[in-house]
């Protein structure tokens, strides 16, 4: 379970894998070089040996019918002049020893035109030998001879320690080096991958566009599915939100019908209890009404946010449009609007249908906390920041979490006796993120009630 | 110096009684130590007047060890460790060639320490022997029978003067018996090797009947008095040690070439006492570190220095090559060789 774990890191497998692939290359470069080294060296013994040993039987000539030899100086002083090995020889003629070591053994196999080389152990050392066999002539007849030439191994086995050191050394430096290469080749491998995570984290929570960074082709069918699935994620967010505005829709003209024959009947009422139950109703129509409005206003805000329009207007007249446009429900309550916006231009960039949304849904919520007979002040002030603010007389949001209340669905704790949907302040936030800016929520700074800016940049 | 040696192999089985000394010895002498623990066995060629020095120096250091020194020939001393395993802890010898031999054949053991590692590589072979001294072969000459005339520089000016003046040189040179001496057999070899002149210097000697002798000792005692003339490849550190003794002789190193004959040592592989017999060898090595002892031996220590100013120098190269004079076909074609030159009618 452990191991699985380790490796379940893409990179950490990988530099295992070059390491390992690395130390076998490595061994097997120790190996080779050895072999090579030794098999070279051999090589050099065996020519030396071999060029010793014909300088020898060159120099056997006859003499008055026995075969003599002048033992040339160089034949063994060549052998002592690469390294500091015993040296043996042995002249065979016609099967007697002519001179030399004796018991030095001869080839299994005599009679042969080349040099035969063999490796034996003699007097308590492995020598490597070479025989040379070949006719003499000799009173007229030729008389065979074998020339033995044997050398101890000691200064092949410094040479071939030596290399193997080397070769050792040189292999242990390779295979770190090609550790360093595979944790540079591991980490640029993983970079696109690196890459593309951060570029998805850094997106905004409501971005579902398509990844479309370059990518290395192992990682397009990966980002093709993230594509794909995002896809069907906005398509099926985007259905959902038809459908909601959809149903609210068709919910309101059955509701306005429903209102229009509630007032009619009320008119036509006697019994103070009947008018009541019909003024009730009429209540809750209303507010099933507003609420469908708000839900078809919350499927256009997302609707637009994805595609934020950016024109040029001015603030000060967009705020006074909507005061002007929800007064005659504030006059139903007999509930009169303050507004303190200087005479003058404030020009802004943005979506005037969706911040006009966010000022009516604000508006429309102080309105509708607000007691009958009381004032709402709207002042609109700008030095780095353009805010909007909405103060009422209402009974404020008591003990609830201020930020909490721009949730969908979320309302304030002491709002049971009204009717509301809990959406009005989510459009509002949703219309003042998409502008960079946000929403403040807070208790009345002047006297009872709350107070709810739109901030803008 | 050759005394009987019966006597003395009879010791020597009294002391030894498993030890066949079938080998000839010329003397033995025993050194005993202060604080004598153990006895270093060491068979040399070097007289013990000469070598005499260096043990007593070195049992000045090493208080616990005895010296048993026998003095034999080289070839008697190659006889009693390759042919009859005598047990003895140090082979100490001027015969290149032979202790060569008993390296190459596995008499030899392998030693290394500090001391050994700062001798140059002419001066050791497989680590298992060891040179200690450089000697190189001269020509002495009697200032008497050279009056009014040039000393030689080169074997070629030695030729010609001995051709041109016969009357003076007749029966007055003297070199080495090649038949019986190992170092002069080593000399003449190398000889042979270097210059092709030595032939005919040889045959040149030969007829102006050259006296052959055994040792140098004899050569330069026969120069010193007038016998001789000049004598041929004599050890000149033996010479040098001499001088003061024999005003008249003078030693002359040829420019053409100069063979150095190198004096070693060996441990043999049968030693009872390999430890100490590395402490020998170390302190051989390091003789140069010690002039006194140079004083009193006259035996030259190892000093490449000195090789490299004189350009002539030519150690004698330890190795197979030494190998090949001691073939037996190729010095029984030598010592012919050598025979027919300097005997000639």
């Amino acid at each position: 379970m452990i191991f699985g774990q380790k490796t379940n890191s893409i990179r950490r497998r990988l530099i295992v894998q070059l390491s390992l692939i690395a130390a076998i290359l490595s061994f097997a470069f120790y190996l080779i070089v050895r072999v090579v080294a030794e098999t070279a060296a051999t090589e050099t013994q065996d020519n030396i040996l071999a060029a010793s040993a014909t300088s020898i039987a060159d120099a056997l000539y006859s003499e008055r019918g026995l075969v003599n030899l002048e033992l040339p100086y160089s034949a063994l002083s060549m052998l002592g002049s690469i390294s500091q090995d015993r040296v043996f020889y042995r002249i065979i003629v016609d099967g007697e020893t002519l001179t030399g070591y004796g018991d030095l053994p001869q080839p299994a196999s005599p009679i042969a035109a080349d040099p035969v080389f063999s490796t034996f152990v003699f007097r308590g050392e492995e020598v490597r030998s070479v025989a040379i066999t070949r006719p003499v002539s000799s009173g007229g007849q030729a008389v065979n001879t074998t020339t033995i030439v044997a050398q101890t191994r000691l200064g092949l086995a410094t040479i071939s320690s030596r290399i193997s050191a080397t070769a050792a050394a040189v292999g242990f430096g390779f295979f770190l080096f090609a550790i360093g290469l595979s944790l540079l080749a591991a980490q640029s491998a993983l970079s696109p991958l690196r890459r593309m995570t951060q570029s998805i984290q850094r997106r905004g929570p409501h971005d579902l566009s398509p990844v479309k960074a370059a990518l290395p082709s192992e990682l397009v069918p990966l980002v093709g599915a993230l594509n794909n699935f995002m896809n069907r994620l906005r398509s099926s967010l985007a259905q959902s939100e038809d459908f909601v505005a959809e149903a609210a829709h068709r919910v309101r003209t059955p509701l306005a019908i429903v209102r229009t024959r509630a007032e009619i009947a009320l008119r036509g009422m006697e019994k103070p209890s009947d008018k009541k139950a019909l003024r009730e109703m009429i209540r809750a129509v209303d507010e099933s009404s507003r609420s469908a409005g708000q839900l078809l206003d919350h499927a256009m805000v997302t609707f637009r946010t994805d595609n934020l329009l950016a024109k040029n207007f001015d603030l000060g007249e967009l705020t006074r449009d909507t005061c002007e446009h929800l007064s005659p429900t504030a006059g139903l309550k007999d509930i009169s609007l303050l507004l303190e916006i200087p005479d003058k231009p404030y020009p802004f960039v943005g979506d005037p249908i969706l911040l006009q949304n966010a000022l009516r849904n604000i508006l429309d919520n102080a309105i509708k906390y607000s007691p009958a007979d009381s004032e709402i002040i709207i002042k609109l002030t700008r030095d780095k920041t353009t805010e909007i603010s909405f103060g009422d007389q209402g009974r404020g949001f008591g003990a609830a979490d201020l930020g909490g209340l721009t949730k969908r669905f979320s309302r304030g704790e002491n709002v049971a006796d009204i009717v509301g949907s809990g959406l009005g302040l989510t459009i509002a936030d949703v219309v003042a993120r998409a502008h960079q800016g946000h929403i403040l929520i807070r208790s009345n700074p002047e006297g009872s009630g709350a107070c709810v800016s739109l901030i803008l940049p | 110096m050759r005394f009987a040696y019966f006597a003395l192999s009879l010791f020597f089985a009294m002391l030894m009684p498993l030890r066949l000394a079938a080998f000839e010895i010329e003397d033995s002498i025993f050194y005993p130590a202060t604080d004598g623990l153990v006895t270093l066995q060491i068979i040399s060629t070097a007289d013990a007047n000469v070598f005499e020095p260096i043990i007593l120096e070195f049992q000045q250091n090493n208080p616990t060890i005895n010296i048993q020194y026998v003095i034999a020939s080289s070839t008697e001393l190659m006889k009693a460790i390759h042919e009859e395993a005598a047990v003895f802890d140090l082979a100490i010898s001027s015969a290149m060639d032979l202790q060569t031999k008993l390296a190459n054949d596995g008499f030899a053991q392998t030693y290394t320490s500090n001391a050994t590692e700062t001798l140059p590589g002419w001066a050791i072979w497989r680590d298992q022997i060891f040179a200690f001294t450089q000697e190189p072969a001269v020509l002495i000459i009697s200032d008497a029978a050279f009056a009014g005339m040039t000393p030689p520089e080169t074997r070629e000016d030695l030729i010609s003067l001995l051709r041109d003046n016969p009357e003076i040189f007749d029966g007055r040179i003297g070199t080495y018996d090649v038949r019986i001496s190992g170092a002069g057999y080593l000399f003449a070899t190398q000889d042979s090797r270097n210059s092709d002149s030595y032939w005919r210097l040889t045959e040149v000697m030969g007829r102006l009947n050259a006296q052959l002798y055994g040792g140098s000792g004899d050569m330069i005692r026969d120069v010193a008095s007038g016998e001789l003339a000049l004598a041929y490849n004599v050890v000149g550190s033996y010479a040098s040690s001499r001088l003061a003794e024999f005003p008249d002789l003078r030693i002359v190193r040829f420019s053409d070439y100069v063979n150095v004959m190198l004096r070693t040592a060996l441990i043999p592989k049968n030693a009872e006492n390999p430890v100490e017999a590395g402490l020998m060898i170390d302190f051989l090595a390091e003789l140069n570190q010690r002039p006194e002892l140079t004083e009193l031996t006259s035996l030259p220590p190892i000093n490449p220095a000195q090789l490299r100013e004189n350009s002539a120098a030519r150690p004698i190269r330890l190795g197979p090559g030494l190998l090949v004079f001691l073939d037996r076909l190729k010095k029984q074609n030598f010592l012919k060789n050598w025979v027919s030159s300097m005997e000639q009618e």
